[in-house]
């Protein structure tokens, strides 16, 4: 048990605070892949885009159709934040933590980043061009929610 | 591309704008409060005291006022309307995002004057941050911010939007974790470092340090800024402005009309709002725009269309008032306008350019959000017309252009150019 009222947490993890989807016929492909730790994403089946949060319509061509494609989960960091002060009381044990922005391998860049806490890291070294992949907190039986960590370097 | 290139079209050729129709003729306010600290002030109250200091520095009275040109729900006209006695509202309309539209508020009352749609609109903002605090801090829970809905109005709203479990868990809490985002990608790409952004912050302190209104006003130090706290590194407590209370309000009415009034009138040359559509809401959500636009401060497009309304370019402003909710969007802003080249704004601020006095283009002269007060942005266009009447307290010799911008921010970000 715990006092905290955002519940048990970890150093740099950032806490589930939405343990919902809300998922519409657009993302629930999304979380049907998380749940079995696997990121899926439409590509528009006209002009290849990806979009991510999935949206109803192609952000190029206007398109509504979409495949939903397996990627490999890896990524490159392309801007991060270290947040240290925390704006909840609850956030005390939790910062320093990081978030960031992860462009996606498999993709074509700004369609498909996505923005994420990076854990299982010292928050003071993770920098601009690290590779990082995907790992899912399974939350409930609805929602299994992404985050990324670095990939080691030499093992 | 075919939307892009018809649009500039029609902006190039069109014979009608708004350029010149119409000049702020009155300023008003009521003093500065650390925020929270304006009780028993109201913010009908204040909103009162600075449109009727507004309408008198004008030389007009509410039978006048016809119009309200606001952003960011600095108000609610009709309230307001009822408890001043204005006899008939004709216009009160807004751009639809927030501090953003500060500068572009000026440009609908414009285009509302110029319309024949009002004939005389208040801007303004009144703040009493004493239950609420902006950018969805700890005050409402942490969860408010996170899982702001995207999208949608006051009227049929269909509850939580299904992108928002995409960011809600990701730690991105607040404005400043969004522009700390953008500052570290630009950090990356350009090498800007943080003495730029600490002397944003110091040479606007010592713009406000004699301006009794002013509420920081003790000097600053390099070693200040490094030895003040990281909040969401890369940007320390320094880099992130107050939170303030009070009202200031300005009054727009037609560029005839205003030769006749009190005050030597501040024309608007040029107003645009709005931003390129990738930008989006990005910097709050998605951070999905393309890489040339990440690392900017989402102005542009904007400046781009404001210079070509006015006709002038960067070289002819002698003053620049650019939002600064925090310091690193200075910098940027720089680029973006054009006072210097796109990834040179680091070193160009280092190198003294905007300080007051002795720089090429002085910022914020006044202190900006950073120092002398956050009314979100409406100190910026008050200090511009003072530059512009010749009555700044930190007056640049022979100013005949300033630049007011609003934003960075979700979309529509704003600018304007006023002129003598």
């Amino acid at each position: 048990m715990t006092d905290n009222p955002l519940g048990d947490v970890q150093p740099g993890v950032f806490p589930v605070i939405l343990t919902e989807t809300h998922a519409d016929e657009n993302t629930q492909p999304f979380w049907d892949g998380a749940k079995q730790d696997r990121l899926m994403a439409p590509r528009c089946t006209n002009c290849g885009t990806f979009r991510l949060p999935p949206e109803a319509v192609c952000f190029q061509c206007q398109r509504r159709e979409v495949e939903w494609i397996e990627l490999p989960g890896t990524g490159t960091v392309y801007s991060r934040i270290i947040v240290r002060h925390p704006l909840h009381p609850g956030l005390a044990p939790v910062v320093p933590y990081v978030t960031g922005v992860v462009e996606l391998d498999g993709t074509q860049g700004a369609g498909a980043r996505m923005l994420v806490n990076i854990i299982d890291c010292d928050p003071e070294t993770v920098a601009i061009g690290d590779r990082v992949e995907i790992v899912f907190d399974h939350v409930n039986q609805e929602m299994a929610v992404p985050r990324f960590r670095p990939i080691e370097r030499d093992s | 591309m075919t939307k892009r290139a018809s649009t500039r079209f029609l902006i190039t050729l069109s014979a009608v704008t708004i350029k010149d129709q119409a000049a702020v003729v009155g300023i008003g306010r009521t003093p500065y409060w650390k925020r929270g600290q304006s009780h028993p002030e109201t913010e009908m109250s204040m909103a009162c005291t600075a449109i009727l200091d507004a309408l008198d520095d004008a030389g007009l009275s509410v039978a006048d006022l016809d119009g309200f040109s606001i952003y960011a729900h600095a108000c609610d006209p009709a309230t307001v309307a009822a408890v001043l006695g204005v006899p008939e509202i004709r216009f009160a309309a807004a751009p639809t995002a927030g501090g953003g539209g500060s500068a572009g508020a000026l440009g609908l009352a414009a285009a509302a004057i110029a319309g024949g749609l009002a004939t005389c609109c208040v801007t303004l903002m009144s703040l009493q941050q004493l239950n609420r605090r902006l950018g969805g801090t700890a005050v409402d829970g942490v969860l408010a911010y996170a899982t702001m809905s995207t999208g949608g109005g006051g009227y049929g709203r269909g509850g939580m939007s299904p992108s928002v479990a995409f960011t809600a868990n990701n730690g991105m809490l607040s404005p400043g974790h969004g522009f700390s985002l953008i500052t570290a990608r630009h950090m990356h790409l350009y090498g800007t470092r943080r003495e730029a952004f600490a002397e944003v912050c110091m040479s606007q302190r010592d713009n406000a340090a004699n301006r009794p209104m002013s509420l920081q006003r003790e000097p600053l130090t390099l070693d200040d800024y490094f030895d003040a706290r990281m909040v969401s590194d890369p940007l320390c407590l320094l880099d992130y402005t107050m939170e303030s209370d009070g009202a200031v309000a300005v009054i727009t009415v037609s560029a005839d009309r205003a030769k006749d009034l009190k005050q030597p009138p501040a024309y608007i040359m040029a107003s645009a709002h709005g931003g390129s559509g990738r930008w989006g809401p990005g910097i709050f959500r998605y951070c999905q725009t393309p890489d040339e636009e990440f690392a900017s401060s989402g102005h542009r497009p904007v400046a781009e269309r404001l210079y070509e309304m006015a006709g002038v370019g960067p070289e002819e402003v002698d003053v620049a008032l650019l939002y600064d909710h925090f310091s690193p969007m200075v910098v940027l802003q720089l680029e973006d306008y054009g006072f210097c080249p796109i990834g040179e704004g680091g070193p160009f601020v280092q190198d003294g350019n905007i300080r007051f006095e002795t720089g090429s283009i002085p910022v914020n002269t006044h202190g900006g959000n950073l120092s002398d007060a956050y009314i979100i942005g409406m100190t910026h266009i008050v200090e511009a017309v003072e530059q512009l009447r010749g009555t700044a307290i930190n007056q640049v010799e022979g100013t005949e252009i300033a630049l007011v911008t609003g934003g960075p921010a979700s979309l529509p970000v704003s600018g304007t150019l006023l002129r003598r």
